[in-house]
This record gives C-alpha cells, structure tokens and sequence, in this order.
C-alpha cells in the first residue's frame, strides 16, 4: 500500500503551554495585589542567602511567603522557616527546574489572601530555570563573584532574560579576578532593561538599592 | 536532563496535531531553536525517542533548526550575528557602537511535520 506523506503546518510555541499557566498565576497575584519574585541562579550562588537577608531587612513590613523548590531536600525551607516567614516546598521529584504547574499546586497551600509578597527559589541551575515561566511579575538572576565573570558568555539565555542581576559576595571581589563592570556591560548588550544590584550577603554591602527596588515593586502591584 | 521539559511538550503538541490530521505516522517534524539555548540537540531527541516509543510518533526525527543570535546596532541599525558569546564582543560591527539589541535567538518554535497520512 502506497502511504502518503503530507506537511502538516503546526505554528506552535513549544512553550506555550506552560506559558499560559503562568499568564494565569500573574493574573491571580495580580488580582491579589501579591507580588511575586523569582530567583535563579547556580547551586551555592546565594539564593538563600539573600532571601534571608531580605527577608530581615524587610523587617516584618510585609507579610511574606517563599517557595522552596529543591531536587531533594528540606534544608533551605528549614532555614527560611526559622525567621518566622511561611515556607510551601517544591519537590521537583529530580526535576532541574520549576514549572508553573509545580507553583499552581504550591500556591494552593499559601494563604494568598494574607499577603504581600512571594518568594520562589528556583532549583540552583543556570540552564533551565530561564526557559520555564513560573508566573513570577519579576526574574532576578544571581552571580556570585567566585563563579567568574565568564559566566554571562556561557549562560547568555538566563542573562538575557532575567530583570534584575544581583552580583553576589562582592566581598569575595579583592581575592579574584571578577570584573563587575566586565560582567554588566556583557549583560546590558543581551538585555538593555535589566537592573543590576552588586552587593555581599555576607556584610550587607549593597543590600539598600536592592531592598529599595523590590519595596518599590511591592507599592507599585498595589497601587 | 535539561531537556526533558521541552521535549515533553514537543510530544504533546506533535502528538496532538498528529492525532487531529487523522497521520499513521509521525515521520519528521521541524523545530527552529534559538542558539542561545543550551539544550542538547542530540537529548532532545533521546527523550523525544523515549516518549514516543508506542504511539504514532514513535522514529519521528526532530529536525532542529537554530535560529542565529542577530542583534541591531541602536546607532546605526546595522545587524549582525554573534556565533560565539565566549570570543566575539558585543559590539556593532559597523560603527562600533555598543549600544546593540538582541533580535533573535531565544526562540522555542514547532514549524510543521511530516506524517504518513
Ligand atoms: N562570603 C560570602 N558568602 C556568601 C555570600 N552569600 C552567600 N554566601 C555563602 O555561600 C553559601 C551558599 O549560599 P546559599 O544562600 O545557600 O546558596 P543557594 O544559591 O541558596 O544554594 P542552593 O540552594 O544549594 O542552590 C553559604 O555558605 C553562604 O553562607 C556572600 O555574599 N559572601
Ligand atoms: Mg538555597
Ligand atoms: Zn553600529
């Protein structure tokens, strides 16, 4: 038998669908007047570091919730828990990112009505996290100094999408190479609008412009 | 490990416009990829393989296309491609501005397929 073989035209985002998932989260945050950040950035960068230390400086301002995503641990969710803030826990189940499903299921547990602000951090990975919508209003990246400045050439699609780079362990800076200007003029080329926020969450260097864009992000979801 | 994600929902959408078309056989399908993903082209069809094994998809072949990192000098609108990030600067290639903009290179795109109808 003589099988025909026809181009079928698809169009499609590969991402969409997950995309809309997402569109959908923003949607129900936004209603809620809740903002809500997601943070990506390599294993040991210091996404848990500077949740901590905002979570601090914010100083009981907000009311405030995170999302741990691990591949297999409670270890974050039971520091973050410790300074009173609600933690929901993502097991990716090996998974090397978050997708919008895992938040859907996540948020289900929040008490949405009752806050201000949400915090994700994403699984500690520099590859995938960029491509997955999580529903997030804003991206932040982390680089840390001792992972080198190189990274932006050869991590460019996270760079390019996030919103805000925040240069973490600038104290790490007198003991290495790392050239903070290197880093934002690569990163500015690939992504004109993003935000950078140089600063050590080890000596609270730098934390104040950071505190003060995301203070601003907050007002601006309510207003 | 990376591509899991993506090529599960390469399947779904392949599988569902298979399935709406009335095909026998998935036999190609065209995917266009920006060259700033780090998948694999090679792990996507792996996991592609193994998600299709028993359904109409089973053998496709993924044909990824990567579409070129193009940006546009801000200064003189020149455009130009960047095939590696780690030697070659961000800078127009014409004036030399460095106030350039990405144009492509970031996209995740089914184009079509070819099936056994
Ligand atoms: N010196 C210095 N150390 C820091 C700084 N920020 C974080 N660290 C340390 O770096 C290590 C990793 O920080 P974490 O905040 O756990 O990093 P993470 O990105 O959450 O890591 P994963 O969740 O495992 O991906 C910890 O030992 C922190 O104390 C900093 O600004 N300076
Ligand atoms: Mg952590
Ligand atoms: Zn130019």
């Amino acid at each position: 038998m003589n099988r025909e073989i026809k181009l079928i035209n698809i169009k499609e985002e590969i991402l969409s669908e997950n995309k809309g998932l997402a569109d959908k989260i923003r949607e129900r945050f936004e209603k809620k007047k809740v903002f809500y950040l997601n943070i990506m950035g390599s294993p040991g960068s210091g996404k848990t570091s500077l949740i901590m230390k905002t979570i601090e400086a914010l100083g009981g301002r907000y009311r405030m919730a995170v999302i741990e995503a691990d591949i297999d641990s409670l270890v974050d969710s039971e520091k973050v828990a410790a300074l009173g803030v609600s933690t929901v826990q993502i097991h990716t189940g090996g998974f090397c990112h978050v997708d919008a499903n895992m938040v859907e299921k996540a948020i289900e547990s929040l008490p949405i009505d009752e806050l201000d602000l949400v915090i994700l951090e994403n699984v500690g990975n520099l590859v995938c996290p960029a491509e997955s919508d999580t529903g997030a209003f804003k991206n932040v990246a982390i680089l840390s100094v001792p992972e080198g400045d190189d990274k932006p050439l050869k991590y460019p699609l996270m760079f390019s999408l996030a919103d805000v780079l925040v240069i973490n362990k600038l104290d790490y800076l007198h003991m290495s190479d790392f050239s903070t200007q290197r880093v934002m003029k690569r990163v500015k080329a690939l992504n004109g609008g993003i935000h950078f926020f140089p600063l050590s969450c080890e000596t609270s260097d730098g934390l104040a412009p950071w505190i003060s864009w995301l203070e601003h992000e907050i007002s601006s979801i309510r207003a | 490990m990376h591509e899991l994600s993506v090529t599960s929902s390469i399947f779904e959408i392949v599988e569902k416009h298979a399935v709406n078309n009335h095909a026998k056989r998935v036999v190609a399908v065209n995917l266009e990829i920006g060259a700033l993903s780090d998948l694999k082209n090679e792990w996507i069809q792996r996991y592609f393989d193994l998600l299709s094994a028993g359904t109409i998809a089973q053998g496709a072949r993924l044909m990824i296309t990567r579409v070129p990192a193009v940006f546009r000098c801000n200064q003189c609108q020149q455009l130009f491609e960047i095939t590696s990030f780690i030697t070659e600067e961000l800078v127009c290639r014409q004036c030399p501005s460095e106030d350039v903009v990405m144009i492509s290179g970031k996209e995740y795109h089914i184009k079509d397929m070819e099936a056994e109808i």
